[in-house]
């Protein structure tokens, strides 16, 4: 397994988020994480990459455990895993290609004639190729998303983390980033987790779901599996339907 | 206890809990910053772009303010000092009160607002849109991309956009003397040097080298915490220019009551 996550809690103030979360996911594997919004799967992302601390489990990726890093540590398990932010999170002062960039002038032996070759080679690849001298603002919501994937893989990661990557966008947009998600873990061999609220997009990159419901994987399938099962939490997040999400059905009230 | 005494207690703890935090946070700031000097390799090239957007930006409003301050301490003077004491004293009022108080504490205070509330905006803004996150993510140190390199421009260029604001307070309040007061160029010099110590401008530098630290310090302190969307970054912004304007008045009683 590339990624373990076992009994993870966290909390903010009186609020639990994670209660005993736990997931595995196995090398070249794309997983998706799903559940509704607030449902702490962003929260969870952000344990895999050190920016927060469980109050109690275990986060291991490759072996190692992220918490555990020190500084200097974190700095070069970090350089193994590219994250795409929710809102593509671009530096707006920069151009995209100095933001595709940003990553590789932190790497040793990385001039500037091989970052600008690395940079062209990842625009073209998320199918923005002559958009590097343009700024952030000057980009819609699906070309932000490409280009803050297209910084995610510059260093050539071994673990691509979504945070939510097909929210916002509208269908052919969604099914591009999809596509892309796809070409990562087949062209590029990397191990993907993807969170999101977006069951269709869930179905089409993952090879194993995980609902996360009230801080815990509540179901973990393949996609048929997801299908075919009659958990009626399962069942109401894909369908859909609060009465069987919230456990409301027959009592004439559809939501919390 | 009855409510009476028990909601002003729970109040009082509550605030005590969040200044104890506030110092606690600031503490692992400054010693986090201290640490992040060691990455030269990161701030390093930062600088130069701070060097210019937090000092020589801020050259104009900072001899616009000592301009009119110089004006106007030349007619009061005028206007206090007639008929009493020469009126060379003007030039002594001017040059002392430029140097040690006005210089120094009216370009702090400015600069609280142009480079503390746009500090703690800019670095406010790429918090609550992940940006901060996103450096990290990248291997990068937030603290030696975005605060050393501000903290080190602040330390650098207030004493020197002060020493401007000064020259330019006396020469205006000199202007003045000549054009409304009916003094001489010679007689407002007279002034000038007559209670002159070079210790006066070393005092200047030594407060404005302290405002430049509390104002970049403060404005990346409140960016960094920053929290909750448009209204935090406001709120952070406004924080800002209030802290490091109370800061900046403390550190002048400080200097006042050590250094003179």
């Amino acid at each position: 397994m590339s990624i373990r996550i076992a009994e993870l809690h966290k909390a903010f103030g009186p609020k639990e988020v994670l209660r005993g979360f736990s997931l595995e996911v196995r090398v070249g594997a794309t997983a998706a994480i799903v559940g509704p919004s607030g449902s702490g799967k962003s929260v969870l992302l952000k344990h895999l990459v050190g920016l927060m601390r469980p109050d109690t489990g275990s986060v291991l990726v490759d072996g190692e455990s992220v918490p555990d890093l020190g500084r200097r540590d974190l700095a070069r398990f970090r350089r193994r895993v590219g994250y795409v932010f929710q809102f593509a999170a671009l530096f707006d002062s920069m151009t995209i290609a100095e933001n595709v960039g940003m990553g590789l002038k932190r790497l040793p032996g990385w001039r500037a004639d091989r970052i600008r070759g690395r940079v062209d080679e990842c625009l073209a690849l998320v199918d923005l190729e002559g958009m590097g001298e343009r700024y952030p603002s000057q980009l819609s919501g699906g070309q932000k998303k490409r280009a803050g994937l297209a910084r995610a893989i510059a260093a050539s990661p071994k673990y691509l983390l979504y945070d939510e990557p097909t929210t916002g966008l509208d269908p052919v947009t969604t099914s591009v980033i999809d596509a892309l998600i796809l070409r990562m873990r087949d062209e590029l061999g990397v191990t993907g987790l993807v969170v999101t609220h977006d069951m269709t997009s869930a179905f089409r990159v993952a090879d194993r779901i995980t609902l996360l419901h009230e801080g815990k994987a509540r179901f973990t399938g393949t996609p048929a599996e997801v299908r075919a099962a009659r958990d009626d939490v399962l069942r109401g997040f894909v369908e859909g339907d609060p009465g069987l999400y919230y456990g409301l059905k027959g009592r004439g009230d559809h939501g919390p | 206890m009855p409510d009476f005494v028990m909601r002003p207690l729970a109040s009082a703890g509550r605030g005590t809990v969040k200044t104890l935090s506030s110092v606690g946070r600031a503490w692992i700031l400054f010693a986090g910053t201290a640490g992040a000097l060691r990455h030269a390799g990161i701030w390093g090239p930062q600088l130069v772009p701070q060097l210019a957007r937090i000092g020589v930006a801020s050259v104009p409003i900072a001899l616009f303010i000592a301009t009119f301050t110089g004006i106007v301490m030349s007619l009061q003077a005028s206007y206090t000092l007639t008929g009493t004491i020469p009126l060379y004293f003007v030039g002594v009022l001017v040059g002392k009160t430029m140097m040690l108080e006005l210089g120094p504490v009216l370009t702090g205070l400015t600069l609280a607002g142009r480079v503390g509330a746009n500090i703690s905006a800019e670095l406010g803004t790429m918090r609550v849109t992940e940006q901060v996150d996103a450096l990290e993510t990248l291997a990068y140190d937030p603290l030696a991309y975005l605060v050393v390199p501000r903290v080190i421009a602040g330390i650098v260029m207030f004493p020197i956009v002060v020493l401007l604001a000064m020259t330019v307070g006396i020469v205006s309040g000199w202007f003045t003397a000549l054009q409304l007061l009916d003094m001489s160029s010679p007689e407002f010099v007279k002034g000038l040097r007559l209670l002159f110590e070079p210790w006066d401008v070393w005092f200047a530098i030594i407060k404005s080298i302290s405002f430049g630290a509390v104002v970049t310090g403060v404005g990346c302190f409140y960016g960094l915490q920053t929290e909750r969307g448009a209204e935090g970054v406001g709120r952070s912004a406004t924080q800002t220019v209030v802290i490091a304007s109370m800061i900046i008045l403390c550190l002048d009683a400080f200097w006042a009551a050590t250094l003179l």
